[in-house]
């Protein structure tokens, strides 16, 4: 089987000679593949022994001010925590964010070259690559892998030409234009929140709507991501909070869920401790 | 055509632990000397720790074979990379050399588990730590293989240091001077050999710092 891998070769033209010396170690470098009857079953087997770190829980939304993107930071393996600091909204280039959800691996790596790919492009073209543009390099990327057992789901936010932009990839080929979507084995619950939203007072709530501040809609994502990691026992760390605008990203929070909790549901003393107090005071 | 050689596999897991350690000047790099298969120890004194450039080291556990083929691959991309630029390549930039080149076997893994300890361009000691395909994370300290879920808890109960996503930042400096780590390292150790039986035999250390490199080693239980 000879695979495709015009995906890592760069579109600027190569120039100067290849020497015989680093023939080995080439420009663009190729996938060693195993020599087997039984590709899939090897793979299964061998990405069996390595673990590849999954649950999440990422989001990300477009809103009158631009995109909002929040992202929890835990890496399990099994029933083993593998890291509590994974950092899992990646920095393309100032104007763009990519999520990791699936194979921490497969998402950096793939991340980490479409970052390349943006910057020759902006090399060659002397503007910016549009959010459309970049998700669909990743995306044709992931298809030409398709079966090969690549594991990435993935939201691509950025502000372009046009404006904010929100785009999910994953390894299975699918790539769909929204304006709000959540990723990983928490995003059931990070729906939950994002769509009916929290009481600010008895009768005003902060839902998913287009017409939010970044205020609100930093915290909403904020605590839709903490209720993610509250139900799911593969999420947690760290919630993270970007927001990307005119001027490109800027991380908004990042609060260790542990201690939302606590900000959450304050301490209050319970009743009895209460009268206690008050009879001991009169 | 019928599946022939089921049961064979290309990949024995020859165990092994390692731990590595950040400090504001230094890096602590440490691993075990066993090497085994299965109930079978092949060597007590087999070294796990690779030294890649002047401020950077490897400390691999797994499959022997493909750590012994990773680090050629390495050695001999430093080699290039020293021809090209006249220079000792950092640590930082070995990390990304390393994940990269974890990753060009993405379907075929190396079949082994990586820390990487060194010291950055402003000399403060650094730590990245490795999955089998390249996914790769700075932190302070990290522990891989077989006894890196005994070691692992007891490290963040130690040395638990503020997370690096966290916003406002707060300054994550292990808080340890440099012969306290290493005592550490060595408690750490003692405690994974009780417990784990590919971890055992002998300790050995690399600590890093503006002096240069400096090793020691440590007896462990041999049974």
């Amino acid at each position: 089987m000879k695979l495709d891998t015009s995906g890592l070769e760069s579109t600027a033209p190569h120039f100067g000679t290849s020497c015989e010396l680093f023939s080995g170690f080439s420009a663009a470098p190729s996938f060693d593949l195993p020599v087997t009857t039984d590709f899939d079953g090897f793979q299964k087997e061998s990405i069996q022994m390595v673990k590849p770190a999954k649950g999440t829980t990422t989001l990300a939304f477009i809103f009158k001010e631009g995109v909002i993107v929040a992202a929890d930071s835990r890496a399990s393996m099994g029933g083993y925590i593998s890291s509590q600091s994974v950092k899992k909204i990646i920095e393309i280039n100032p104007y763009m964010l990519g999520t990791m959800a699936g194979g921490a691996a497969d998402c950096q790596f793939w991340h980490r070259n479409l970052g390349i790919k943006c910057r020759l492009h902006e090399l060659a073209n002397k503007r910016r690559i549009s959010v459309t543009g970049a998700s669909k390099l990743l995306a044709n990327i992931l298809y030409s892998y398709r079966g090969m057992g690549l594991s990435v789901g993935t939201m691509i936010a950025g502000w372009d030409e046009t404006g904010p932009g929100l785009y999910y990839v994953d390894s299975e080929g699918g790539r769909l234009k929204g304006t709000r979507f959540s990723v990983g084995s928490g995003s059931p619950y990070a729906y939950g929140v994002l769509d009916s939203g929290y009481l600010i007072s008895y009768n005003t709530c902060i839902r998913y709507k287009y017409d939010l501040s970044v205020e609100e809609a930093a915290e909403l994502a904020k605590r839709s991501i903490y209720h993610a990691t509250f139900r799911d026992g593969a999420s947690g760390g760290v919630a993270s909070v970007y927001h990307v605008g005119p001027n490109g990203w800027k991380k908004l929070s990042g609060d260790d869920v542990g201690e939302l909790y606590y900000q959450y549901n304050p301490v209050s003393t319970s009743t009895v401790e209460q009268e206690m107090a008050e009879s001991s005071s009169t | 055509m019928t599946k022939q050689n089921a049961n064979w596999s290309p990949y024995d897991n020859n165990g092994g632990t390692c731990v590595a350690i950040a400090g504001a000047d230094y890096c602590v790099i440490a691993a075990d000397t066993r090497m085994s298969t299965g109930y079978s120890i092949l060597t007590r004194d087999y070294s796990k720790i690779c030294k890649l450039a002047d401020k950077c080291v490897m400390a691999s556990s797994g499959f022997q074979a493909d750590v012994k083929a990773l680090q050629k691959q390495l050695a001999a991309r430093h080699l290039i990379y020293q021809h090209q630029h006249n220079k000792q390549v950092s640590c930082p930039a070995m990390a990304q050399l390393l994940s990269n080149t974890l990753y060009y076997k993405r379907f075929f893994p190396y079949y082994s588990f990586n820390v990487l300890g060194g010291l950055d361009n402003e000399g403060k000691g650094c730590v990245y730590t490795y999955d089998a395909v390249g996914s790769y994370e700075r932190v302070g300290y990290s522990s891989q293989g077989s006894g890196s879920t005994l070691i692992m808890p007891f490290l963040d109960n130690q040395l638990k240091s503020p997370s690096p996503l966290l916003l406002p930042a707060q300054d994550a400096v292990t808080p340890l001077s440099e012969s306290e780590a290493v005592d550490l390292v060595k408690t750490c150790f003692a405690s994974a050999t009780e417990r784990d039986i590919y971890t055992g035999d002998k300790l050995e250390i690399v600590v890093l710092n503006k002096e240069g490199l400096h090793r020691e080693y440590m007896e462990l239980r041999k049974d």
